[in-house]
């Protein structure tokens, strides 16, 4: 049991180690809460990368020492954080104007499903309380790529990527690239392609927990992450 | 000179029953605590509430539900609070779900007189339903109609006696649009200085917006104190 625990861990370690690739050094990046959150936490010390935070922040620090805490100064997750130097203050329309406008080069979001067109689902469960979309919405249409990081398949072993959501949406035709716990896989006009399988995976053993069809890129890496 | 209230309760003491009212704040950062404890008080009834989010059950906005004060709520978030859940399944609160970058644009639209704006955020979703959808250079984007309320209810760090207001860090977010789209705006601040103590170029919020200031200490409770170990 406790083998099984250690394991789980080092395979969102794993997703967030890959997802970190993704962030080019130089760029404006929003991560959504939860485990995209901890992408941050992997960032290489030689990317200079600023992190925006939609309650009004760009340049997201550490977390405070306990000396530090600022009660006036969190992330969206209404986590206590730091202010790396340079970074600015603003309010929550100036925030979503900068999201809108396109000025951030990546989003990395969780996602319950996605869909071949690239339809994201990530915000409400029918018959479940609802609790709001957030942030998620606008997002969604605002950084100049969109990166969902999630499970390949539910705790039942149902795919989340899927021909059409049955979820209720997020936004229409948004993701650029899915990485799960299984493969990394782009959105395209021409479907979904396999680009790379996570240690331990094979071609067969993806295709067979994905919901939609998938090419399988000719540049495909085996054991990328 | 702006009026100065020395009591909450009577800085609030025109709000009316079915009011409409907009509270500034991000979770419970920037929120007027002390203004919400004067609501509470006041005991006034079927409150339309516009805020990005409700309070927890103990503090902020979900004092005012426990004591069933609120018959609406606009929010892009409200998971936070057992009471909202329950309140929303028995039918006595109606809940309206907005984007958090289209309420606070639509909050910011009521202030500078701009009915309506086109958004892409929601298309295609549950969100957009009954709403016009307008093609801009091949994309799709929503129709949103702004938000103005009867009063403000915001909190700033420093307040000057002519009502222009800085605000702290993170606790910005939705207080400067909300104090241009109430129509009686108040201000809650830490600290009221003597006109020109803010230097013109570091006022947030101009004194134009602004109707009542108060002084308040704020209690400042986190929601989810994360902390760096020491090495």
């Amino acid at each position: 049991m406790v083998l099984k625990q250690v394991s789980k861990v080092n395979v969102r370690e794993n997703m967030a180690i890959r997802a970190e690739r993704e962030i080019v050094s130089g760029s404006y990046v929003n991560l959504g809460i939860g485990m995209p959150t901890m992408v941050a936490n992997y960032i290489q010390a030689d990317k200079k990368v600023v992190l925006q935070s939609e309650n009004g922040l760009l340049g997201i620090g550490r977390s405070p020492y306990a000396n530090e805490v600022d009660p006036d100064l969190i992330n969206a997750g209404k986590e206590t954080v730091t202010a790396i130097t340079g970074a600015s203050y603003f309010s929550s329309a100036e925030s979503f104007a900068m999201i809108r406008g396109e000025h951030l080069d990546l989003a990395i979001l969780g996602g319950m499903e996605v869909s071949e067109s690239g339809d994201l689902a990530n915000w409400m469960i029918p018959g479940k309380m609802i609790k709001g979309m957030g942030g998620a919405m606008d997002i969604v249409h605002g950084a100049k790529k969109i990166v969902i990081i999630m499970d390949h398949v539910t705790k039942d072993g149902h795919p989340k990527i899927v021909k059409a959501c049955q979820l209720p949406l997020t936004g229409k035709q948004v993701v650029d690239r899915i990485i799960t716990d299984r493969a990394v896989i782009d959105v395209t006009s021409s479907g979904l392609i396999l680009q790379e399988i996570a240690r331990g995976w094979t071609v067969e053993k993806v295709i067979a927990s994905t919901g939609a069809e998938l090419s399988v890129s000719n540049q495909l890496v085996e054991a990328a992450f | 000179m702006k009026k100065i209230y020395q009591s909450f309760l009577e800085a609030i003491n025109s709000m009316e029953d079915g009011a409409t009212i907009m509270v500034g704040g991000f979770g419970l950062v920037g929120i007027p605590e002390n203004l919400i404890l004067a609501l509470v008080e006041t005991n006034v009834k079927h409150l339309t509430v516009i805020s990005n989010n409700c309070g927890i059950d103990d503090w902020g906005l979900g004092l005012l539900l426990k004591n069933k004060q609120i018959d609406k709520m606009i929010g892009s978030y409200v998971g936070e609070n057992k009471e909202f859940e329950r309140q929303v399944l028995t039918g006595e609160l109606e809940v309206e779900l907005v984007p958090q970058g289209t309420l606070a644009e639509r909050i910011r639209a009521g202030g500078a007189g701009i009915p309506a704006f086109y958004t892409p955020a929601g298309v295609g979703t549950a969100i957009a339903k009954g709403k016009e959808v307008r093609q801009f250079a091949g994309k799709d984007y929503l129709l949103e109609t702004s938000l103005k309320a009867d009063y403000s209810l915001i909190r700033a760090a420093i307040g000057d006696k002519d009502g222009n207001l800085q605000y702290a860090k993170t606790a910005q977010n939705f207080n400067p649009m909300m104090a241009a789209a109430g129509s009686i705006t108040i201000a809650e601040v830490e600290q009221i200085v003597e006109t020109g103590m803010i230097s013109p170029a570091s006022v947030h919020t101009p004194g134009i917006y602004v109707n009542r200031l108060i002084q308040g200490k704020q209690e400042k409770r986190i929601e989810r104190l994360t902390i760096k170990q020491e090495a």
